[in-house]
């Protein structure tokens, strides 16, 4: 695997921004109600990431260390204005359902700690990779929980009721009560919780898992490596 | 025994009470409630009742097993869960709704947070809120007599008046356990008498409710008015068997006092100023997250320390 696929891998199973680090709980939790947004959000946040990551790190040299938060709040700022006009103009659709989120991806630690952890340590290239891989991992991650909340909390998947693929088709039983609960706030939590349960379950990375499939030796082999606290 | 001395540590005073043995008063105090409730709303509540009660130890007991842990569903947790959960359903709903919530009930509130003991909050309640957020009209669907009927609570809000002696027998519309006055009162006496719950949260919580809809109602001292508010929703049953669940009520005796008055006000709050008639649930649930808290600065002086002041 060289360095560039490395990062994607990284972004997108070993250090997933959702579903590993926990990081940008804000837009994960409260856009996610429909798969769609799921998915819109974090295409928008992934295409902020990679310009941020690369502009960061071709501006590392010059951006001197003490005044290094407000220069990159600068670059990410310009960014998703820039992104807003764009969705206002070609998709007002997803513009009217993510709102206030838009704006506020300025303030997506996801963006922030990549720019200060990565981007403003490496090559611009790498940098950039390691931005597609940590909003693919983003927009994965949102997608999934946007769309088991939209099959529970209201009988549907991308705003579709059946699904068609070639001659096979599979539609929600009709009976089905869509259990309002899991749109709102609390089945954010609920479906993000079960699904880190389930990452434990399958030895996967995960928030409360962090050793995941490498661990093949028990934990007291990782503690006496780590010098036994 | 033999003649020599028996030593062995404290403590020396012991109690025959067990898990069980509160739990089997429990649901000896909820009988009278129960048994109106079907004979009020016909077999269907018996129903409710059933899958309910069910639901909750086969949720408990396949996750026990799973899990590899003791199965402790003969201590009667699960199925005072249980019975609670269906008493607080209207009794219009379609059986599964009953099943969901007992899943509910159990595997999230109380098994995923540590068993018996552990739970942050009323299982039973959380599961009622859980399904009034998710089938909302469902579950505010009343009968009486077998034709759809506003509850007392739901009247007041609308400015009409109900007359209160039916309240008090329990004709009227409302949840399978929450419609009887007398029944619910009969079971609260019995666990008070068996010293199972202390006086102490139900009485500060209907006191604090009775001063706040005084306050605040704008009717003033109106009896008829006052009775209709405690008697006729879910205020009775709440205060007097879930505010008191041991693993989400505050163990201090002080603490017990400040957790009744949060629940009156709450209460208060949502019946008055709330979207819906009803908000003895959401009080309760909310009040629980504030236990720990109210544990911590509620802590008794130990006897015969009076005098010292507690270090910081």
């Amino acid at each position: 695997m060289n360095k560039y696929s490395e990062r994607l891998y990284n972004g997108v199973i070993k250090e997933n921004p959702t579903l590993v680090l926990m990081l940008g709980m804000c837009p994960t939790l409260a856009v996610t109600t429909r798969a769609f947004n799921g998915l819109g959000m974090g295409l928008t946040t992934l295409v902020v990431l990679m310009l941020s990551n690369f502009m960061i790190s071709v501006l590392r040299n010059i951006i001197s260390d003490k005044i290094r938060i407000p220069a990159y709040i600068v670059v990410i700022a310009s960014l998703v204005t820039i992104l807003q006009m764009l969705l206002q103009a070609y998709i007002p659709a997803l513009n009217d359902s993510l709102g206030i989120y838009i704006p506020l991806i300025v303030v997506n630690c996801i963006i922030l700690g990549r720019a200060e952890s990565y981007a403003s340590k490496n090559p611009p290239l790498l940098s950039m990779m390691d931005g597609v891989g940590m909003g693919l991992g983003f927009t994965i991650a949102l997608t999934i929980i946007g769309a088991f909340r939209e099959i529970l909390g209201n009988g549907t998947i991308f705003g579709l009721s059946q699904i068609t693929i070639f001659n096979f088709s599979i539609s929600f039983p009709k009976g089905y009560e869509p259990m309002s609960i899991f749109v709102l706030a609390p089945g954010a939590f609920f479906v993000l919780a079960l699904l880190t349960a389930f990452q434990n379950k399958m030895q996967l990375p995960s928030a409360t898992n962090k050793k995941g499939k490498d661990c093949t030796s028990g934990c007291a082999n990782c503690n006496s490596q780590k010098g036994g606290k | 025994m033999s003649n020599k001395a028996n030593l062995y540590t404290a403590p020396h005073v012991k109690s025959t009470d067990s898990t069980r043995s509160i739990m089997l008063d429990v649901v000896i105090a909820l009988l009278p409630t129960t048994f109106f409730g079907i004979y009020h709303f016909g077999m269907k509540a018996a129903l409710i009742i059933l899958v309910s009660i069910i639901t909750c130890l086969l949720t408990e007991y396949v996750y026990q097993s799973l899990m590899n842990q003791p199965v402790t569903i003969s201590d009667g947790s699960a199925l005072v869960t249980g019975l609670l959960l269906a008493l607080n359903l209207p009794s219009t709903v379609p059986l599964w709704i009953p099943f969901i919530g007992s899943i509910f009930a159990i595997l999230i509130v109380k098994q995923l947070y540590g068993g018996l003991g552990q739970n942050f909050m009323n299982p039973a309640l959380a599961a009622r809120c859980f399904l009034l957020i998710s089938f909302g009209s469902r579950m505010s669907t009343f009968a009486l007599d077998g034709v759809s009927g506003a509850t007392p609570l739901a009247m007041l809000k609308e400015g009409e008046t109900v007359n209160t002696a039916s309240l008090f027998v329990g004709n009227i519309a409302g949840c399978i356990g929450e419609v009887s006055s007398i029944a619910i009162l009969i079971g609260a006496a019995y666990l008070l008498l068996k010293r199972v719950i202390s006086i102490r949260i139900p009485f500060t919580y209907i006191i604090t409710f009775a001063l706040f809809m005084l306050i605040f109602s704008g009717r003033g001292f109106d009896l008829n008015y006052l009775g209709a508010q405690i008697f006729g929703g879910g205020l009775l049953l709440g205060a007097f068997f879930m505010a008191t669940d041991y693993a989400s009520s505050p163990v201090t005796p002080v603490g017990k006092i400040v957790f009744g008055v949060v629940l009156g006000i709450l209460t208060g709050i949502f019946r008055l100023f709330g979207g819906t008639a009803e908000g003895v649930s959401y009080a309760i649930i909310i009040t629980n997250l504030l236990v720990p808290l109210i544990e911590k600065v509620t802590v008794p002086v130990v006897f015969g320390r009076e005098g010292i002041k507690r270090e910081k």
